[in-house]
């Protein structure tokens, strides 16, 4: 049996590194945006396309909804155009396998780094029950977002930004003000 | 032209899965090596404390966009074969908006929060639950916001095309932002710096 906990150098009951950021053992950002950029533009020369992330969520919540309601799934095109024609598993989706590999490669580098630890994000100044209150409405405010400007941070921002979309200019700079506009209200749960 | 690559039918759908893989760890590898797994680190750039979101983002695009131009440029790479989005300018203003919004009361975007989950942060995994809840709940008010969905619809564009001025022109205008905005972004984290060692 392997022991999953060993794939993290510390476990929950070890907070002691709660509320502390260690920002210099990362790579350098820039350095790390041009691995990045690299990564997105072999994307384009290989594939014809640019990176993602919100659609692979959109495939699985769709096949959630055909699972548990069919009828009501089969009747929304929201759904449908997660779904396919049928013929196909709808997980056989090129975004869910690039999603899979940012999981794993995520993970990679932190084992390599010894960054991997069961914790919960936050500033010294909340409790772990309010923070994922928060993480929750975030989230939920996120995936409805993403849907709505037809992409998310990578599919939009990165993507559309590298091929200079108005659509993806447009989306990346309204997120900036969003975040900024709201930064102050939710200032207790990291600074 | 001999790229995209899949494009031109170099591999099929079955081998595009794997390529979607090995792409999705090298993605993934550099998020977390710049920190992006860490919903508290990101957060750190709507503080002015940390602006690693900006830096790292702006340099990839901007890296890319080069790219993507010299590799057409040269007669390898055919611009017009690469998909992205349409651009529907309205909702993509309201749903940049919300993101934003999203993003610094949970701490991640759809990208990172899968890094979170990877490296232990269950704050991330809460954050993706709430993720598939707001999905859920745009697809159940979806026929009600079709019709707002579809307005402002202005097609296949960049920004070249919308101003009308030569594309290479644009990517000299967005280098000359980057650095810009890099040199002010470092003069701030600075100041910023400064300021924490005096209190």
């Amino acid at each position: 049996m392997i022991n999953f906990k060993n794939w993290f150098t510390h476990y929950l009951e070890d907070n002691a590194l709660e509320g502390e950021l260690f920002p210099k053992f990362y790579w350098n950002p820039y350095l790390v945006g041009i691995g990045l950029g690299l990564v997105l533009l072999a994307t384009f020369v290989i594939m014809g396309r640019g990176l993602g992330a919100s659609g692979a969520l959109s495939t699985v919540v769709s096949v959630v909804v055909d699972e548990v309601a069919p009828e009501h799934a089969q009747n929304n095109e929201f759904y449908k155009g997660y779904l396919g024609d049928g013929t196909e598993s709808p997980l056989k989706d090129w975004l869910v396998f690039e999603v899979l590999g940012v999981f794993f490669g995520g993970f990679i580098s932190g084992a390599i780094a010894g960054r991997n630890k069961i914790m919960i994000e936050k500033g010294p100044r909340i409790s772990n029950k309010k923070r994922l209150l928060y993480a929750f409405v975030g989230g939920t405010l996120m995936g409805f977002g993403a849907k709505m400007a037809r992409g998310c941070t990578s599919g939009q921002g990165l993507t559309g930004g590298a091929m200079l979309s108005v659509g993806g200019w447009a989306f990346m700079i309204m997120v900036f003000v969003g975040a900024y506009a709201t930064a102050y209200f939710v200032r207790r749960q990291w600074i | 032209m001999t790229a995209p690559l899949y494009k031109f039918g170099l591999f099929n759908d079955e081998v595009s899965l794997i390529v979607a893989f090995v792409i999705g760890l090298a993605f993934g590898f550099f998020l977390e090596r710049g920190g992006f797994g860490s919903g508290r680190l990101l957060a750190a750039q709507f503080y002015f404390t940390d602006m690693r979101v900006f830096k790292v983002m702006f340099t990839a695009i901007t890296t890319a966009m080069i790219g993507i131009f010299y590799l057409s440029w040269i007669g390898f790479l055919d611009i017009s074969l690469i998909y992205y989005g349409n651009t529907f300018i309205y909702a993509d203003i309201l749903g940049g908006l919300i993101l934003g919004i999203g993003f610094v009361i949970g701490g991640y975007c759809p990208g990172t929060s899968a890094v979170g989950i990877s490296t232990g942060r269950i704050d991330a995994i809460v954050y993706s639950l709430g993720g598939m809840f707001g999905i859920f709940v745009f697809g159940e008010a979806y026929p009600l916001m079709k019709d707002f969905l579809n307005s402002g619809f202005m097609g296949l564009i960049n920004i070249p095309q919308l101003l009308d001025i030569n594309y290479g022109f644009v990517l000299f205008i967005v280098i000359l932002m980057a650095i810009a905005g890099f040199t002010l972004v470092e003069w701030g984290e600075n100041l910023m710096a400064k300021k924490r060692s005096e209190s």
